[in-house]
């Protein structure tokens, strides 16, 4: 059997529910039954559309050989200020959930001096840390951190390579995964193992988020993803874990690169990054203008939180970017998430849909908000907004 | 100088809906644009030819209705177009489509540098411009929000990270992926209009490229997605009607808990 996609005829009966189903125009009928066209991209959309399971797509079975040898999961810590950032210790912990009792979590630590305190690592669920220090790694430059990668994986034969979906991760592993001609998912927002296959099976959303697709690496090793920050749950550090400690020794021509940092420019200001907050009040295209934002600080700041946006309120110049959430924005999941003429839009949800609790505030009955809200409250926000605000001082005094 | 631009037709997925049954898109009446970030890639390109003098090629791989995506490239000014296309191609993911755009970019020979959108707004992956990089083994700066200077041996792109910003001087051939913040895209001339309309873009497929179905299409990705379905619905709770008075005061009661009722 070739790859490609088969109408089984004897199925098929022509309802035409795969043609709608087709981003590219490339199914039609012709005498009761669906025809594939050459401008089919063989993208699989179709398979679940059709009711009688008419429609499949042959993947190239085999070249299985050569997957032996590979054990273990490596996880690429990533450093901020010389500690390991918040979306590191999230990928342990995932890590960590997926090695079970029979795998092991190896962080890899790319740095310029081996004092980078491994410990953290382990704590937070690594069980063996392989530092790779040198003064050249001391910024993250791509050619030689891949150069690194490389060599690690090479020398490490892990079954599993997970990096976080960061600009770091987002550039370094889509160049080793092709140096290392093996498949690599973006962005994954849920992980897991099949018990049958053991092969890690990766979801992420696609198409502007409107579909999950479960994607799999079954011929080659290691199996690779990022991982999109703030959405896997790190674990409670345990400072009784113990771990073990090696050096991956990083030669000369690792260094090499031909791009040079002239200078790095910092972005100011330190107001709680919105991946860390535990309460949002978040502002939307129903806030008319910048100057309205100045309640929602109000009632941030009575809430001990910070203030987000939807990408209509950015896009607007209302609110700088750094403060949006959603698919092109940031991923949050705080204790409470507070939605102030916020529409709900698909892109905005899968950036907020795992907080705790979500309040939304639209005049609108039928914003889509509130099909998954957890309070919904029907009403013009700029008379809620000022009257919970009072009513908030009012019980405080 | 030699530039190249890699671009993408996409469905324009802020139109996309879902049958939330089988998890899968409706298309119908959902337009196929250019893929918006890669307007931004090709008018850094173009402003960079301005200035320096020297050819755009725009390349796309997809099905032969992509062309319209190399014409409207045209239309804004790019001097050549070249369309990848082969059943051969269909199925590829990333690996298997950055090895193919590398093909074509050492076929075209000399290329100075090769830029891409930030990503593509169907897959999101952002991984095609740094696997061409790989594929050639030449650098890349990612996330790309300005274009410093250009010279024929280098350039200096401030790559945005999540801290700040990297200011890089990369040596050329180099790929970079640019971000909505680098430019804006100017608007089709009347003369590129009428270019585009005469425009025939070159067709190249696998055996133009000397590629082997190992190598390309669905057989040569290492990837493969298994499921499609919708995302998780959250269930919906409860919804308030009142006077603005009794909804914060409602909301009060949830958000302060105990503590309000001190
Ligand atoms: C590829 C792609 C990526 C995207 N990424 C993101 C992303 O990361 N984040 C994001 O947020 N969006 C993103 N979007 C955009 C998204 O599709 C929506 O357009 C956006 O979220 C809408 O923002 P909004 O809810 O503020 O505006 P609208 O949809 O216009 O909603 C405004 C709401 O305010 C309500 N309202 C108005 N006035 C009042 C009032 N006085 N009192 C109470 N309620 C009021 C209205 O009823 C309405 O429901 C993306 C889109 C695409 C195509
Ligand atoms: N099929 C393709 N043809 C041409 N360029 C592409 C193609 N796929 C991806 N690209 C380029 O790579 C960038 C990133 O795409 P992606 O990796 O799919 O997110 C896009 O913005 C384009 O510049």
């Amino acid at each position: 059997m070739t790859a490609g996609l088969e109408i089984l005829l004897d199925k098929c009966v022509g309802c035409g529910a795969c043609l709608s189903s087709c981003p590219t125009d490339a199914l039609s009928l012709e005498g009761g039954k669906a025809v594939v066209s050459p401008s089919c991209t063989l993208c699989g959309m179709c398979v679940n559309s059709c009711p009688l399971d008419a429609i499949v797509l042959h993947h190239v079975i085999g070249g299985t050989s050569g997957l032996e040898g590979f054990s273990g999961i490596m996880v690429v810590a990533e450093l901020r200020d010389g500690r390991p950032d918040r979306s590191t210790l999230e990928l342990l912990g995932e890590a960590r959930r997926l090695a079970g009792v029979n795998r092991r979590v190896t962080a890899l630590l790319i740095c310029a001096a081996p004092s980078d305190n491994p410990g953290t690592l382990v704590q937070y669920g690594a069980d063996r840390v392989l530092t790779a220090a040198h003064p050249a790694l001391a910024h993250y430059l791509t050619e030689p951190y891949a150069a690194v990668l490389l060599h690690a994986v090479r020398a490490d034969r892990p079954e599993i390579v997970l990096a976080a979906a960061t600009t770091q991760g987002r550039d370094l592993m889509p160049r080793v995964a092709k140096l290392l001609d093996t498949g690599l998912t973006a962005d994954c927002t849920e992980l897991g193992i099949d018990p049958e296959t053991g092969l890690l099976m990766q979801t992420r959303p696609a198409f502007g988020g409107n579909i999950m697709a479960t994607i799999v690496c079954d011929r080659t090793r290691p199996q690779m993803s990022t991982v999109r920050p703030g959405v896997m749950k790190k674990l409670e550090p345990d400072p009784s874990r113990r771990g073990v400690l090696e050096n991956l020794t990083v030669t000369g021509s690792m260094t090499i690169c031909r791009t040079s940092l002239e200078e790095f420019i910092p972005t100011g200001g330190s107001e709680v990054d919105l991946t860390e907050a535990e309460v949002i009040v978040s502002g939307g295209r129903g806030m008319k203008g910048p100057e309205n934002y100045e309640m929602l600080h109000e009632l941030a700041g009575l809430l001990g939180g910070s203030v987000g946006a939807s990408r209509a309120a950015v896009d607007s110049g209302w609110i700088p970017y750094p403060r949006q959430v959603g698919q092109t924005g940031k991923t949050v999941q705080p204790k409470r998430y507070i939605a102030v003429g916020i529409s709900g839009a698909v892109q905005h949800r899968v950036g907020m849909q795992s907080s705790d609790e979500i309040f939304a505030v639209n005049r609108d009955p039928d914003a889509p908000i509130f099909t998954f809200a957890t309070h919904g409250f029907v009403g013009d926000l700029f008379e809620v907004i000022p009257a919970l605000i009072s009513e908030i001082k009012r019980r405080r005094s | 100088m030699k530039f190249v631009v890699a671009v993408k037709q996409v469905p324009d997925t802020a139109e996309v809906r879902i049958d939330h049954e089988r998890g899968t898109l409706i298309r119908d009446g959902v337009p196929s644009i250019l893929n918006p970030f890669d307007t931004y890639a090709l008018e850094e390109a173009l402003k960079w030819r301005d200035t320096l003098g020297g050819t755009v090629t725009v390349i796309t791989m997809g099905p032969p209705q992509a062309e319209a995506v190399l014409t409207e490239a045209i239309s804004m000014g790019a001097d050549e177009g070249i369309l990848l296309t082969d059943r051969a191609f269909a199925g590829s993911d990333t690996w298997a489509t950055s090895h193919t755009i590398a093909e074509a970019v050492r076929k075209i020979t000399g290329v100075d540098a090769v830029f891409c959108g930030k990503q593509a707004i169907d897959g999101d992956t952002a991984q095609t411009g740094p696997g061409i990089a790989a594929s050639l083994d030449w650098p890349q700066v990612t996330f790309v929000g300005r274009v410093r200077e250009m010279t024929d041996r280098s350039m200096v792109c401030e790559r945005y990270v999540e801290t700040g910003i990297q200011v890089l001087r990369v040596t050329l051939p180099a790929v970079i992926t640019v971000l909505k913040d680098a430019n804006v895209p100017r608007i089709p001339s009347l003369r590129g209009k009428m270019r585009a309309r005469t425009f025939k873009p070159v067709a190249w497929g696998a055996l133009d490229l000397g590629l082997t179905p190992g190598e390309t299409g669905l057989e040569g990705s290492p990837t493969k997605v298994v499921t499609t379905a919708t995302p998780e619905a959250r269930a919906g709770g409860s919804i308030h009607r009142g006077t603005p008075g009794e909804l914060a005061s409602i909301m009060a009661d949830l958000l302060l808990g105990r503590e309000g009722t001190r």
